[in-house]
């Protein structure tokens, strides 16, 4: 498959003060042609900041965003327009995204006319009655003339999604899109949002803290594990949530609490050494998670940052020791 | 020790009378109902709710927004803002045999009531500490307010109860509230809400905008307490894995009513009302196959006119004529549950059948 776009040891860091936070640090990721790749992580994780450097929202403060190949902080002005076009976003928050002095119709219209999809006012107003109908708003007639105010939560984000495909993208980043919705209304966004890879191939960087979410969202994509800005953990979802690898996915997985009483009382917890989560400003050195890891090597994990590292069934891990348990396992292989 | 505030005060308690019957639930809340006056008219935010919650049990109640479930957590303290009126209803508090309608207090017992017997901890308060005072200050302020005037007692129990929810009471006393993550905070919170040994204890979303790991600690402090304290737990969320997690008995609620209160195994897998069916087929799970998920179809009702009938009936897969024109009462229906439905023998049938079927597939 294609790679679409390509994360090379991408880095953020901000200044706070005058010390420096390293938001995102040194994270590969590769998102292929019609692919879900899910982030999921904590707050602080940086899993926004990866978001919007990989839209060209944020420029990286190291590494390089590639889009179908090509560094999109090198591209001419036209290839930035044309990439920033085919690349469209989704926020989190459908209440605060939308223009409130703008009609529906006005709000789809505009990116319309700018990028000169629409001939005219007439035309516009056509293809934005026409989006309506992609994203279940239907009939058309009964949103153009409205304002975000008299929608509903689910509806308004359902206008966000229509906004982002006028300009007919390839890639859209969806952060956080549906934590702020109902639960019923949840699973129709996300099905209509997996139904247009199949109408359009679209391809898909999905951000949310809800693993649960991501696993139903990316069944048949990947799931990056984030953790003070690195990447942890990355691999085909089943497996990640399944047979999860490094020790912070096992923790948040055993501790997720599940609309399944038997289930989630019962469930083996991963104890960790402490439930401080460093600050960002003081970044554990090593492995930043190895102050709450029980799998801790004194002497490597606080020493030495893990390397992502291929440990098998399409699986990357960001730790010493299970990669070490990997390279042990494979060497004990008789050969041939 | 403990002043049974209603033994103290019973001269201003209304309808206060010694039954001394121990099993008394400790909320009996009968027919209530919530308006808030908009200019549009009324919006009956709650509608007809009855419900009990005994001591040392966890009751939650979850729904979607706007089903009224934070309105009525705030009718059970009082705290309705201006706009909203009670047309009707009872909620008999007990405690020790004493027993009186919270809704028919006056200011006075109110204030006695308030954090004595009954404390609630709103959405997103673990944000709402004074942030230029120290937590011991700010324990002390409350204690104070609410009557408790020797520091070293209040000082002893927190202590007790600061270990209680796995803190490290010297440390976390002397802390600005910024020192402290959101799940220290909010556990400072259950242990400030427990200072004055309530027998009622109410929760509005205390998981909210919490990590994962956060929840994870405060479910597991939640639950110790349970095991160490005797209170009734009244859990508001739209979260039903914290409801699977913590409760002993669900209501559902939709459109201001409930149409669902049953145990909380009957609630997460043999639920009758279609709402419920509804909720619960819709929340992706991390464990068990992957399975597709089905929305509900339509959105909520408006509740200033609210549907004819079954305010469910328009969403409703299972409506007849009878849903659209008749409210069907909340009907016992088992052991511990009870549902207002005038279809659920067949829903129930109807769910049977599916699951007999899915199983067949499977094997």
């Amino acid at each position: 498959m294609a790679a679409m776009m390509e994360l090379f040891n991408l880095e953020r860091s901000f200044k706070i003060g005058r010390s420096t936070v390293r938001a995102v640090d040194g994270v590969n990721l590769r998102v292929n042609e019609g692919e879900v790749v899910c982030v999921v992580g904590e707050s602080g994780c940086g899993k926004t900041t990866t978001g919007k450097m990989a839209v060209g929202l944020l420029r990286p403060t190291g590494g390089e965003v590639r889009y179908r190949g090509k560094d999109i902080w090198q591209m001419t002005p036209a290839e930035f327009r044309k990439y920033r076009q085919a690349v469209q976003i989704i926020h989190q928050d459908p209440y605060s995204s939308l223009n409130p002095t703008q009609t529906i119709g006005d709000i789809l219209a505009a990116p319309l006319m700018r990028h000169s999809i629409a001939r005219n006012r007439l035309d516009a107003r056509n293809r934005a009655a026409e989006l309506l109908r992609t994203v279940d708003l239907t009939p058309p007639n009964d949103f153009l003339d409205k304002y975000p105010h008299q929608l509903s939560g689910g509806q308004r984000q359902r206008v966000s999604v229509a906004r982002a495909l006028t300009v007919h993208p390839s890639f859209i980043m969806a952060d956080e899109a549906v934590s702020m919705l109902d639960v019923s209304i949840r699973v129709s966004l996300l099905k209509m949002l997996g139904r247009f890879r199949k109408e359009m191939g679209m391809t898909y960087l999905f951000i949310t803290h809800d693993l649960a979410v991501a696993r139903f969202f990316a069944w048949d994509g990947r799931i990056a594990v984030m953790y003070l800005g690195r990447v942890v953990e990355i691999g085909p979802t089943p497996r990640l949530i399944g047979e999860p690898q490094h020790p912070y996915t096992k923790a948040l997985l055993s501790a997720i609490p599940e609309a399944d009483p038997r289930a989630t009382r019962n469930k083996e917890r991963v104890a960790l050494r402490s439930m401080d989560v460093p600050s960002l400003k003081n970044v554990p050195p090593g492995c930043s998670f190895h102050p709450r890891c029980p799998l801790f090597v004194p002497g490597l994990c606080d020493v030495e940052v893990p390397k992502l590292t291929d440990i098998g069934h399409a699986t990357e891990v960001a730790c010493h020791v299970v990669a070490a348990e990997h390279a042990r396992a494979e060497g004990s292989k008789v050969p041939g | 020790m403990q002043t049974p505030v209603l033994a103290n005060s019973r001269s201003s308690l209304a309808g206060g009378s010694a039954s001394g019957a121990a099993q008394e639930p400790t909320l009996k809340v009968d027919d209530l109902w919530v308006n808030y006056k908009t200019q549009r008219g009324a919006v009956q935010a709650v509608r007809g709710v009855s419900f009990e919650v005994g001591l040392g049990e966890t009751l939650a109640f979850i729904g979607e927004s706007g089903c009224g479930k934070t309105t009525l957590g705030l009718a059970l303290i009082r705290l309705l803002p201006k706009t909203a009126v009670i047309p009707r209803g009872k909620a008999i508090y007990s405690r020790n045999g004493l027993a009186t309608d919270l809704l028919k207090m006056d200011q006075g017992a109110l204030r006695e009531f308030r954090w004595k017997e009954c404390a609630m901890i709103f959405q997103g308060a673990q944000n709402a500490f004074n942030p230029i005072l120290r937590i011991r200050d700010q324990v002390l302020d409350t204690a104070q307010a609410h009557g408790e005037s020797n520091p070293n007692r209040v000082r002893e129990r927190v202590l007790e109860l600061f270990r209680l929810v796995s803190l490290d009471p010297e440390r976390v006393l002397n802390a600005y509230p910024h020192e402290l993550s959101g799940g220290m905070r909010q556990r400072v919170l259950l242990a400030l809400g427990l200072l004055l040994d309530p027998q009622l204890i109410i929760l509005d979303e205390p998981t909210t905008a919490l990590d994962i790991l956060t929840v994870r600690s405060v479910i597991e402090v939640l639950r110790d307490l349970r095991k160490q304290i005797d209170f009734s737990l009244i859990l508001i969320s739209h979260d039903l894995s914290l409801a699977a997690e913590l409760a002993d008995r669900v209501g559902t609620m939709y459109a201001g009513m409930l149409v669902e209160v049953a145990n909380v195994m009957d609630t997460y897998y043999h639920p009758y009302h279609p709402y419920t069916i509804g909720l619960i087929r819709a929340v992706p799970t991390l464990s068990g196959e992957h399975r597709d998920l089905i929305s509900i179809p339509g959105s909520p009702p408006d509740l200033i006119t609210p549907p004819k009938g079954c305010a469910f009936n328009p969403r409703c897969p299972y409506a007849t004529d009878e849903c659209r024109e008749q409210q069907p009462p909340l009907l016992n229906v088992g052991v511990d549950h009870q549902v207002a439905c005038w279809n659920w023998q067949t829903v129930v049938a109807d769910q049977g059948s599916r699951l007999i079927m899915g199983a067949r597939a499977q094997a």
